[in-house]
This record gives structure tokens, sequence and C-alpha cells, in this order.
């Protein structure tokens, strides 16, 4: 690619029963040390809706994770949010920490696709990356190489 | 401990493999264990222990294996 933009793709896939099942064994807590307020909002519907909704968001911010490419310090879950739109659509949005790993990469723009169906969600994330800050990262590895263990 | 912290991956981690055959160093995410499933195991040591997982230590490296578990466990529980 010749341009001075570098694309970086995460996509992360996610049982909805082991949401459901989290759901149940650790209510709140569990919802709110891994979501937002929004998201919790966001996710309406029956409790297997609400389950499959949970976790399309929960695979949104893994693969957000997966083009941060974070080296130790983790981002926190509730740093990256899905914010759905009266419309329908989503984005992402990111502070702290995240926000941070997304300027070191030069990550000028997020797009993000959310699916599910019947026991399973996945999300894609794509980010756009100002080449000139993103061409060799703060620990030497080249765009393109990650550490990060990914599932085919 | 240990066996507390067994019994919790076996529980919550949703590993393909027995968890009784893991050795304490073994790498729980290369043996198949996710970020989602980590989360759970997070949450129920935290109820097993009594304790609670601050920011600055939600790191991957703290749930990556057995041993690495037990010294969280234990720099909270002393703190």
């Amino acid at each position: 690619m010749s341009s001075g933009t570098a694309i970086r793709v995460g996509s992360d896939v996610l049982s909805v029963q082991h949401v459901a099942d989290s759901v149940a064994r650790f209510g709140d807590r569990y919802l709110q040390r891994v979501f937002t307020e929004h998201e919790i909002c966001s996710a309406t519907g029956s409790p297997p809706e609400r389950a499959a909704r949970l976790a399309a968001r929960f695979a949104a911010k893994e693969a957000t994770i997966k083009v941060l490419r974070p080296v130790g310090h983790q981002p926190d879950w509730r740093s990256i949010e899905v914010q759905r739109h009266a419309e329908g659509w989503c984005t992402m949005s990111l502070s702290g920490h995240a926000a941070d790993l997304a300027e070191q990469a030069g990550i000028t723009d997020l797009a993000v696709s959310l699916t599910h169906e019947a026991d399973v969600a996945a999300a894609v994330v794509v980010a756009l990356c100002d080449r000139t800050v993103s061409e060799v990262e703060h620990n030497g590895i080249p765009v393109g190489f990650t550490e990060r263990k990914e599932k085919a | 401990m240990d066996e507390a912290i067994r019994t919790i991956l076996a529980e919550h981690g949703h590993l393909p493999v027995d968890v009784e055959k893991l050795r304490d160093e073994d790498d729980l995410y290369q043996a198949g264990m996710t970020s989602h499933a980590s989360v759970n195991v997070m949450l129920a040591l935290e109820d097993e222990f009594d304790i609670e997982f601050p920011e600055p230590m939600l790191r991957k490296s703290t749930f990556e294996s057995v041993a690495a578990i037990r010294i969280a466990i234990s720099e909270l529980a002393g703190a």
C-alpha cells in the first residue's frame, strides 16, 4: 500500500450461552465489570436476545483489543464501548488506556460490524492508521504482525 | 489455595483440557482459555477468596497460569 494509511483488522467470536451463563452466575457484578451503562441499556429484549447482544458487544471489545495490540496492561473492558445509534448501526468509542493505545498506534478511525445467530455472536473491527505513526510500534513489532493469539 | 484455583478453572475456564493435568506454569491461554472465560475466572476467584482485582492487575499475565493466579491472590490477600 503506497498511501499514508495502514489498516488493521480484528475479529472475535463468542458463545452466546457463555454470556448467558455469566449473567446468571455473576449478575450485575459481571455486567458492570465488562459493559458500560450505554451497552447494558442497548442490550434489550428477552433474556436470550439480551445475551446475544451482550455477546456481540464483548466480541467487539475483544476484536478492538486485537487491533490495539496492547503489550502488558490490558485496557479496562469498559474503556472500549460499542455505541448503538438510533438508526441501528454501531460505532466504537475508546477512553482511558484504550484511547492512549489507539493514539500511539496512529489509529484515526474504527469501524465495527456485529452479528449474532443462534448460539454464536461475532464482531469485526477495522482500524485506519496514520502510517507515519504506526509504521513501527513502540515495541518494535512491525504493522501486520501481532503477538496476540487469534483463533481462526 | 491451588485446589480452589483449579476447581474454579475447571468450572469457569472452559478449557478443552483436563485442568488437573496442567502444570502450575502452563499457559492457560495457550491451553484454550478465552478472554471471556478469564473474566468469569476472575469473578469466581473474587468470590472464593473475598478479594477484588484492581484495574492495574487486569493484565493478561495475571491469569495466565495457576502459578500466576496464586501470586496475584497472595498479593491481594496480604494487602
